[in-house]
């Protein structure tokens, strides 16, 4: 357990380098890093239209190794991830993956990320925000070894139409029949890789995992690969676009996790998340069970919900009335984008009861900004069906050119 | 194994599942009590520590469980007799004749001290009896809208207006005090000093000069009002009060049965649903009531995987290591107490010759080190009760202060040096003492945590203090005697009000759980 705690180093260096850092240095135009979780990382290599449409057309590289690794073994691995998350651990076979959310006593989300089940006793679990803390105390009474090996394994996601075929042409011999959800392990010139079919993208794509000792040369021959498929690296913001039209949350943007709130009232529940198709209330307890399931009959008091808006000018930071004049004011709106795919004005938005219904019409308050004058439109807009955009080839196996 | 089905279970015949067990049978539950040891009583038993000579484990005098439990629960009727009553409290002096506190044995010490004695008993008694309004009921829960919760805090916060401007401004203002200062502003008389100090202190891991101390004297003067304000002694020490607390629990229907060690709560559907006995018998009842501590229910008997993380957190955090130990003396012949007569033998006697004496002998504990000149509460019960030794010979009972449950170095290698050192302690006020001395026995916390099943051996469950107190004792989430699982419910020293042989937590969770059908 303490072993868990010493062997973190990310703190001592202000952002450490990805394995992919070089590459990205190379290929970046703009310059343009941010730190993510002691990373520092792409924003945007060119511009983030052009790494949009390279998600939605082609193949794109996004490398994802500050994302948070712990690695969970022993013989309650299981029993301490069921208590753990909302949902059925149980359920999760070998070599699939789960995403999943993990709630505080009170209900509220601590975090969301995917639970990976390696072996019978061995898992890996990937979140957004270091957690040792809450995980080391929610392993007392559990004999399970946790560990973070964030630094251990690079990441990167291959995403796109045509990533399937890009893998397959990489080396990746069959990575077409494996399902949504699903990892396989393939060894391509000696090298090591764990591949799932797992993404923030809301298409079809793949997730590479890899010892960063390799992680150079796997960048350099998929690039190679890609080559005549459109591959293109990208960064944050092109993912947040394409994220937003798969209605996928981004923590610190939807929510913030229970664990860092300050405020009364602003931590949020899966059921207000619209998550409730991830508590299984039936698989016996876990973390916030009990004040989710007095949440639920106590009714919700809003509601994540997802917008139509008129026009086209983003909804960004809006907030939300019930009449055009302002008067009554019923939420807020966490993230929105124009989506160059569905050419809609969208956004996710947390609305009060009862106006989270489908269907509910509201006004949204847009501030734009005209060569430095600030103008205010009121701007009808209605509940709508999330997620925006959901190919059908997100999920197709073999996907169409395989 | 089927072992029947109940209304309640209560876990452990201490004082308090007893008293939980009697009321829920005397409302008309089928009860019964779990015992893993071969009597009832728990911490508080009569023990034969050595042939012929028996004692009180831990509390050995009678004198703060509330009179109106006593009388309920009939307790005379079911056997419970005083060896003695109207015991004295004597400090006792290093180089000068011991005195009584009392008017007139403050008089010959201090006409100052005398005087100022009354005044600060009759003041400290009134905000006793302020505090007793919480300490006799289940506390309230904030933010819940309820308006037995809102007449709670407006029946505390009448008693307090009660008081009158002066005296309710005097109570919030030493309320959060260590007993040092608020001693230094009343009295001259180290020895006095000393005494009230160490009331204030006993059981606890504090030092007169740790804040909260006040509250911790007010609780105790609290239960002692309740019982009012006399010292007795039990005749067969205090595994007689909890003898009779079973007679008294068994009359009304309740069973008790011994050597009955729960091995584990039983959970289905998220409630608790039985118990499992060690040799795998299953016993039901819809409601299960633990006496044991809350560490040892919550993370032992339940599991942590039927509570939450941070409810898990906030109970092994929760504060409750002992320091207090037990001296037991199997004398020849009654002791010798330079300048103590006969009447005074008969009651306390203190050895806490100054506050400053007491917070030195507490710093040792802060650093894993037990005191090298402890203070003690002695008493020689078998001057009034010939049940506890062979005719002619006698008992010595002695609560040490201090003993931290943390001992450096362990207790094993350290018990009979800390024993030398208390008896040594003793004898200097008791010259050839020693000499008299046919066998001993040194009760640590490491002791009272492996016979009476206490985690961490601390005598109240869980540190009283102000962040363990009334709402929040032992834990939020638990401080209503029902524990986030339902169906499981405590109620030991670990819960509201605290420990000490009071019997308060054991029937205000009762009334809890009556209030709740």
């Amino acid at each position: 357990m303490v072993d868990a705690v010493s062997s973190l180093t990310h703190f001592k260096q202000p952002l450490l380098k990805t394995p992919f850092h070089e590459r990205a240095r190379e290929l970046s135009q703009v310059d343009s890093f941010i730190p993510w979780a002691g990373y520092t990382t792409v924003d945007v290599f060119t511009t983030a239209d052009q790494e949009y449409f390279a998600i939605r057309n082609a193949t794109t590289l996004f490398d994802l190794t500050p994302m948070v690794k712990y690695r969970i073994t022993g013989v309650d691995a299981e029993s301490y991830l069921n208590r753990l998350v909302t949902r059925d651990i149980g359920k999760l076979k070998q070599d699939r993956v789960m995403y999943c959310v993990w709630c505080n006593d009170a209900g509220h989300i601590i975090d969301d990320g995917t639970v990976f089940r390696l072996g019978r006793q061995e898992f890996r679990l990937c979140t957004a925000q270091r957690q040792i803390d809450w995980l080391l105390e929610s392993a007392v009474g559990f004999d399970v070894e946790l560990s973070e090996v964030t630094e251990q394994i690079a990441a990167l996601a291959v995403q796109g139409p045509t990533s399937c075929a890009t893998l397959k042409a990489f080396g990746l011999q069959g990575i077409e029949l494996i399902k949504p959800f699903e990892t396989r392990h393939f060894t391509v010139e000696g090298m090591n890789i764990m591949a799932s079919r797992t993404g923030f993208t809301g298409d079809l794509g793949y997730e590479l995992w890899m010892d960063p000792q390799h992680a150079e040369q796997i960048w350099d021959r998929l690039m190679q690969a890609g080559n005549s498929r459109g591959i293109r690296a990208i960064g944050s913001q092109a993912l947040n676009i394409a994220r937003i039209e798969a209605g996928f949350l981004s923590p610190n943007v939807d929510f913030v996790s229970s664990e860092h709130t300050i405020r009364l009232g602003r931590d949020r529940s899966p059921l207000e998340l619209g998550l409730s198709w991830l508590v299984d209330f039936n698989k016996g307890h876990f973390n916030g069970r009990r004040a989710l399931l007095q949440e639920q009959r106590r009714g919700l008091a809003r509601q994540l919900v997802g917008l139509d808006i008129d026009g086209n000018k983003p909804a960004v930071n809006s907030l939300l009335y019930l009449d055009k004049a302002g008067n009554r004011e019923i939420g807020s709106v966490t993230s929105a984008i124009w989506s160059p795919t569905c050419k809609r004005n969208i956004a996710l938005a947390m609305v009060e009861a009862p106006y989270f219904r489908l269907g509910t019409s509201l006004w949204t308050e847009i501030y734009l900004n005209r060569e430095l004058v600030w103008e205010r439109r009121m701007v009808q807009a209605r509940v709508v069906e999330k997620p925006f955009f959901a190919p059908a080839r997100r999920r197709a196996t073999p996907p169409a050119d395989c | 194994m089927n072992g029947g089905t109940y209304d309640c279970i209560v876990i452990g015949a201490g004082h308090n599942g007893l008293v939980c067990a009697a009321y829920l049978a005397r409302a008309g539950k089928s009860v019964l009590v779990l015992e893993a040891a071969g009597q009832v009583g728990g911490a508080a038993v009569t023990r034969e520590f050595t042939p012929g000579f028996k004692v009180s484990a831990c509390a050995h005098l009678l004198h703060l469980m509330p009179a109106d439990i006593v009388s309920e629960l009939n307790l005379a009727g079911h056997g419970l007799k005083l060896a003695s009553r109207g015991l004295s409290t004597t400090a006792l002096r290093e180089s000068q004749s011991p005195f009584t506190l009392d008017a007139a044995g403050l008089s010959a010490v201090s006409i100052r001290d005398a005087a100022g004695f009354q005044a600060y008993t009759a003041q400290m008694r009134k905000f006793a009896a302020v505090l007793m309004s919480a300490l006799d009921a289940p506390p309230p829960r904030l933010g819940t809208n309820e308006l037995k919760d809102k007449l709670s805090l407006l029946r505390l916060g009448w008693k307090l207006r009660k008081l009158g401007r002066r005296d309710m401004r005097e109570l919030l203002r030493i309320g959060g005090m260590n007993v040092y200062d608020l001693l230094e502003e009343h009295f001259e008389t180290a020895e006095l000093k000393g005494a009230l100090g160490l009331d204030a202190t006993l059981g606890t891991n504090y030092g007169p000069r740790t804040p909260g101390t006040v509250l911790s004297l007010l609780y105790r003067m609290a239960c002692e009002g309740a019982a009012h304000n006399e010292i007795t002694a039990a005749q067969g020490g205090m595994g007689a009060v909890c003898e009779a607390l079973a007679a008294s629990a068994r009359a009304a229907g309740a069973h008790i049965r011994v050597n009955a060690t729960v091995s584990r709560i039983v959970v289905e559907s998220d409630r608790a649903t039985g118990v499992v006995l060690a040799g795998d018998e299953h016993i039901r009842a819809r409601t299960i009531i633990s006496s044991a501590d809350p560490k040892s229910t919550l993370l032992g008997l339940l599991g942590t995987r039927h509570l939450d993380t941070g409810f898990v957190r906030s109970v092994r955090h929760l504060r409750g290591k002992g320091l207090t130990a037990k001296l037991h003396l199997a004398l020849k012949e009654l002791p010798a107490f330079r300048g103590v007569s006969t009447q005074q033998l008969r009651g306390r006697l203190l050895i806490a010759p100054s506050l400053d004496h007491i917070e030195r002998a507490y710093n040792h504990s802060k650093y894993g080190e037990y005191s090298s000149e402890p203070v003690l509460e002695i008493s020689v019960p078998s001057i009034d009760d010939a049940t506890l030794a062979p005719t002619g010979s006698h008992v010595l009972s002695a609560i040490v202060q201090y003993a931290p449950y943390d001992l450096k170095g362990g207790w094993d290698a350290a018990r009979q040096k800390f024993l030398d050192i208390a008896v040594r302690r003793i004898e200097t006020f008791a010259p050839g003492l020693s000499t008299s001395v046919l066998a001993s026995e040194l009760v640590t916390p490491v002791d009272i945590e492996r016979d009476f099943k206490i985690s961490g051996g601390h005598w109240h469950h869980a540190e009283f203090a102000f962040d363990q107190f009334f709402m929040v004792r032992p834990v939020p989430g638990a401080a209503q005697y029902a524990t986030p699982l339902p169906g499981l419910f405590l109620c030991g020293a670990g819960s509201h009000p605290g420990g000490g042989v009071t019997g308060l937590p054991g029937r205000n969770a009762a009334r809890r759980i009556i209030g709740m059908n």
